[in-house]
């Protein structure tokens, strides 16, 4: 294994979260009824004609500065031909020659802290096709052109990636990144962002690549690393028996977890690219540029090194925190009022991203706003609640889908018992009422301090603070 | 200039030509190729390409919704709709 | 003269001579039988057109209404008109109604002229005869064995044999002018940009441009005022505002405000042919109107149609890539697969001229070609436009022939695409560097009439219809008519229905 290295590029179609399609003002909402979001521009009828969107500009530029790179001043949409049924004029606008973004980077970091930059060649504003669907109707293919127009941009790395997990993290980077933006929905059980992987090996040292295969349409981070893995080592074996690979186009099978050859065209391609004469050139102003400079979101990366270096939060929280952007926006908030960086951590990615999946409910949805839980988190830092009265008043807050953190724990008495001559007294009692126990750990058996605090929680109804109960046992058993 | 290749031209096009078209068309087709062969001794050495007859920038639409779309009235003339889909033979992926 | 002018029409329906109903009533019984003969139009929208007469004859007794209001009309059947089919001459939208109008077809709806036919063209407007039309020839009104050209033939035959005042053309290499002069009418294509192409289908997009033809630069400049003007729906309109061509129905066109100094361009009178001789009348005659003329050269003149026909066929070949029978349009009948459907579709729909279009193109951008044929056609269309922005440093306007020749017989150039291509070697140049131009009568070749073509800088239509109108007061040309038999009286162009 050692003798060859790997050189991965990835393509990720990137769907721009604009309410309308690139070239006409038809709505691209996900989940219409077939048919019903395609106007006469998106469905190709005769003599109709394409208008550009702006905010599809404005997104694309936007990525070109988080990305460092050189934004084209002018940039040029051409036709790419080909006919399918979801292709409605039979060429994709797209942008060959000249696209809107030149050269830039994306820095990804491993779960080991080790962080590299990766080449972006370039990113390109086009058009999204249509929908085949193939179970509707027997025997024949059904074309659902909804989604046709949705604007694409399609982000095309350097071959700079080595490893599976690199490819993932880069996937994974550039979903977080698009998401702080603002310029992409991010999610992929829709398709918003789909992958392709060009992968080829090379023996190590070899300046010039091997060829390469393309693995078509993936759509999850799970199945960039299982695809890229699986076909390395493929492709190795290949080599390694004397064989040759053949440049092709493959697709990945989840449920095996292979890669397969895709079925070929019977022709080859040549898509005669050309400017598309019913668009004029891209002009991307100074004005612009400034505009979108200035309202600029803080990116995931930078975020996430503030959350480390002056919240003292780990590189993993800091980086799950910092990957999506309500999260963070989320967690800005809670820490707002609490001031406990550790604890807002734990809250969020533990207890309320639990209750969040288990009702599938996005972090904006939450029954629990950021006020009430930081609140919370003060009542926790503050003694008032124990861990476990602080889980009830979090599940009340949850049920109720309203609430105020100090009017449930006066309704329901869970303030925590911080007075000590009473608690003592506590302790007293449990310790009389258990002589056995008391012998036995006084003789060394370390373990039953555990059943004594909870007699203690238990007599006090969990209003005692833990740690306060054990010190106390500890003090009456010497 | 290499000899043609119809077959190949026809289907990038998606046309399907009959042996007595194909060979009229060939010979159209040469024909024209010399006709338009003769831009070859034009020195367009340093010459900028003009794709569009006015120096113009692309101009930019608000994004918003304006359509509403009437299926029907798109369907109407449609060669082949069911349940709201255009229907062809199967396509094999 | 069958019609008279525009302004005369509005001048008659204001006295109440006829109403806007009888007028068209005229049109449509005239149009069917003239049809018969000439084969111009594909459409009579009787029904539309009688729904447009009385709404207009309301909002006249109202007081309601401009010059061009209840001023019947024909548009080339390229322009989509939501409620009337929408055929392009081609087997392929033979069935086809467009759930939207262009935006002509709106604007001059909204002026008032009422649309009564739609007239016959080549295939997608890809011809110089008017030959390649699904729906058969047409014939010239003049000699009706001879072409009346192409592509917007079936628009300048109904001007030319009375059937209306003025039509609507398209103009991509020449498509409005050469009929103008095979008809013996006025014709112009405006400067690219000028008139939008949203719901004008699209042949060869950077040099389509709608147009219009009628007898004289009068009613030219009164229904284009109507028709352009900037249009958010088309990416490639232009907002170059044009204030005179917009108020031109209160002003009139006019005289031009100076003299003016029109180029020859060597380069489009080498071949002496009996239409040059008479642009060398025209020529006289502007001069003793006090136009001054100088010789100018156009040197890249021989290299503009080979880039022409790389240009458009590669624009042509993807802009009918929709054409696929899978949303609207033809389809074969009984395939089995996606590619036999499309190949199929496309094959029977799709006419001998249309499908040599398509692989002349594809030919052009396809993978070892595109820098020799499409790359290099953009650099020789990029010295075309330079010689004519050189020239008109020096001069105002640009006189040459229309056409190398009067109309041709029908079969004449059948089967040679080559020589028939030569028909556009003086109308192409100017579609190349996207400039206004305009093809007038000045005379008659063998019973048959020539045109003339002046040419003039982007956006200058002012300085050309006010040269044209120039011309047209001193000659006479425009006002032949061929004799077509049976039509009414030029004195009265409608006959009152008794009751």
């Amino acid at each position: 294994m050692n003798d060859w290295e790997p050189a991965i590029g990835l393509e990720v179609h990137v769907q721009l979260a604009t309410h309308s399609k690139i070239f006409s003002g038809t709505s691209t909402a996900f989940g219409a009824a077939p048919n019903t979001q395609a106007n006469a521009v998106d469905l190709g009828l005769p003599g109709v004609l394409p208008v550009l969107n702006e905010a599809a500009v404005r997104m694309a530029v936007t990525f070109g500065l988080a990305i460092g790179a050189e934004v084209n001043r002018r940039s040029v949409f051409d036709r790419k031909n080909y006919f399918y049924p979801d292709l409605p004029k039979g060429y994709q606008i797209s942008q060959f020659e000249h696209p809107i973004v030149g050269p830039g980077h994306l820095r990804i970091t491993m779960e080991d802290g080790s962080a590299r930059d990766i080449g972006i060649t370039r990113a390109h504003l086009e058009e999204d096709a249509g929908k085949s669907v193939h179970d509707a109707i027997p025997g024949m293919t059904g074309v659902d052109l909804n989604r046709t127009g949705t604007p694409l941009l399609e982000v095309v790395s350097d071959p700079d990636l080595r490893t599976a997990e690199e490819a993932g993290a880069y996937f994974r980077t550039l979903h977080a990144l698009v998401k702080a933006l603002r310029i992409c929905d991010g999610d992929l059980s829709q398709g918003s962002m789909r992958c392709d992987a060009n992968v080829s090996v090379r023996k190590t040292g070899d300046e010039k690549l091997g060829e390469r295969t393309e693995i078509k349409n993936i759509n999850s981070f799970r199945f960039v690393e299982l695809a890229v893995r699986h076909e390395i080592g493929r492709q190795i074996d290949i080599l390694e028996a004397g064989g040759a690979i053949e440049r092709e186009t493959r697709q990945f099978d989840a449920d095996e977890g292979v890669t397969r050859p895709m079925r070929t065209k019977e022709y080859s391609e040549d898509y005669r690219y050309f400017p598309d004469p019913d668009l004029l050139p891209v002009e991307v102003t100074d004005e612009l540029i400034d505009s979108i400079r200035a309202s600029m979101p803080e990116l995931p990366e930078v975020r996430a090194g503030r959350y480390r270096d002056e919240l003292a939060l780990s590189a993993y929280d800091a980086g799950r925190l910092a990957a999506d952007p309500d999260v963070a926006d989320y967690f800005d908030a809670v820490y707002a009022v609490c001031g406990e960086a550790k604890l807002s951590a734990n809250w969020i990615l533990g207890e309320l991203a639990a209750s969040l999946n288990r009702d599938t409910l996005s972090i904006e949805d939450s029954p629990v706003p950021a006020s009430q839980l930081g609140l919370l988190i003060s009542r926790v830092a503050d003694d008032t609640l124990s861990n476990s009265a602080a889980s009830t008043v979090f599940a009340t807050l949850w049920s109720a889908g309203e609430g105020d953190v100090d009017e449930i724990i006066a309704a329901q008495g869970l303030r925590q018992m911080n007075d000590s001559s009473a608690l003592e007294q506590v302790v007293a009692e449990v310790l009389t009422n258990h002589p056995e126990q008391a012998a036995q750990f006084r003789d060394g058996k370390e373990k039953i301090l555990g059943f004594l605090v909870g007699q203690v929680m238990k007599a006090t109804q969990g209003k005692a603070n833990p740690r306060q109960v054990n010190e106390l046992l500890r003090e009456a058993l010497k | 200039m290499d000899k043609l290749n119809i077959t190949h031209l026809a289907k990038l096009s998606q046309l399907a030509l009959s042996d007595s078209e194909r060979a009229h068309v060939e010979q159209d087709l040469a024909h024209i190729i010399d006709m338009v062969d003769h831009m070859a001794s034009v020195d367009t050495n340093s010459v900028e390409p003009l794709a569009h007859p006015l120096d113009a920038v692309q101009r930019l639409r608000p994004d918003e919704v304006t359509e509403e779309v009437n299926r029907n009235r798109f369907q109407r003339g449609a060669p082949a709709t069911e349940a709201g889909l255009y229907l062809v033979p199967r396509v094999i992926e | 003269m069958i019609f008279p002018g525009i302004r005369d029409i509005a001048a008659a329906l204001d006295r109440g001579d006829y109403s806007v109903r009888e007028l068209t009533e005229q049109c449509l019984s005239d149009a069917r039988t003239a049809n018969e003969r000439l084969n111009c139009l594909i459409t009579i929208a009787d029904e539309r057109a009688l729904a447009q007469a009385d709404a207009i004859d309301r909002a006249r007794a109202r007081g309601d209404t401009g010059t061009l209001a209840g001023v019947p009309l024909v548009h080339k059947d390229i322009y989509c008109t939501e409620g009337l089919p929408t055929t392009c001459a081609s087997r392929m939208l033979a069935n086809f109604t467009a759930p939207y109008s262009a935006t002509v077809v709106e604007r001059l709806d909204a002026a008032g002229m009422v649309t009564f036919a739609k007239a016959n063209l080549d295939e997608f407007a890809m011809g110089s005869s008017n030959e390649n039309s699904h729906f058969g020839a047409v014939a010239n009104p003049w000699d009706t064995d001879r072409v009346p050209g192409g592509s917007s033939g079936g628009s300048a035959a109904s001007v030319a044999a009375g059937l209306t005042p003025v039509a609507t053309g398209t103009d991509t290499g020449g498509s409005i002018r050469q009929p103008a002069s095979f008809c013996g009418i006025s014709g112009i294509k405006p400067t690219y940009g000028r008139v939008s192409r949203y719901g004008m289908i699209a042949f060869a997009s950077s040099l389509d441009q709608g147009g219009v033809l009628a007898r004289d630069v009068e009613d030219l400049a009164l229904v284009l005022g109507a028709m352009a003007g900037y249009d958010e729906r088309d990416s490639t309109s232009s907002s170059h505002d044009d204030a005179w061509l917009e108020g031109v129905s209160h002003t009139g066109v006019g005289m031009p405000d100076r003299s003016l100094t029109i180029g020859l361009p060597l380069e489009y009178f080498e071949h002496h042919t009996g239409s040059v001789a008479l642009v060398d009348a025209a020529k006289a005659t502007l001069e003793a109107a006090g136009a001054r003329f100088v010789d100018v050269s156009l040197p890249n003149t021989a290299a503009a149609i080979p880039a022409y026909y790389i240009i458009a066929g590669a624009e042509a070949s993807t802009n009918l890539s929709r054409y696929d029978g899978v949303r609207f349009g033809y389809r074969c009948e009984n395939t089995d697969s996606i590619e036999e459907l499309y190949e199929r579709s496309r094959s029977e729909a799709f006419g001998a001229e249309v499908k040599r279009r398509i692989l002349t193109g594809t030919y052009a951008l396809s993978v070892g070609y595109y820098d020799a044929y499409y790359l290099k056609a953009q650099k020789i269309r990029r010295l075309i436009q330079n010689d004519f922005l050189r020239a008109f440093e020096s001069v105002d306007l640009l006189l040459t022939p229309t056409t190398p020749g009067v109309a041709f017989r029908r079969g004449e150039l059948t089967g040679d695409p080559v020589a028939m291509y030569q028909q556009d070697v003086y109308t192409t140049p100017a579609s190349l560097a996207g400039l206004p131009a305009m093809s007038l009568p000045c005379g008659m070749h063998e019973r048959l009439p020539v045109g003339m073509q002046l040419i003039g800088p982007h956006f200058a239509e002012r300085a050309l219809l006010q040269a044209g109108a120039l011309y047209q007061r001193e000659t006479d040309w425009h006002s032949l008519t061929p004799d077509i038999g049976e039509h009414p009286s030029a004195d009265s162009p409608v006959q009152k229905e008794e009751s």
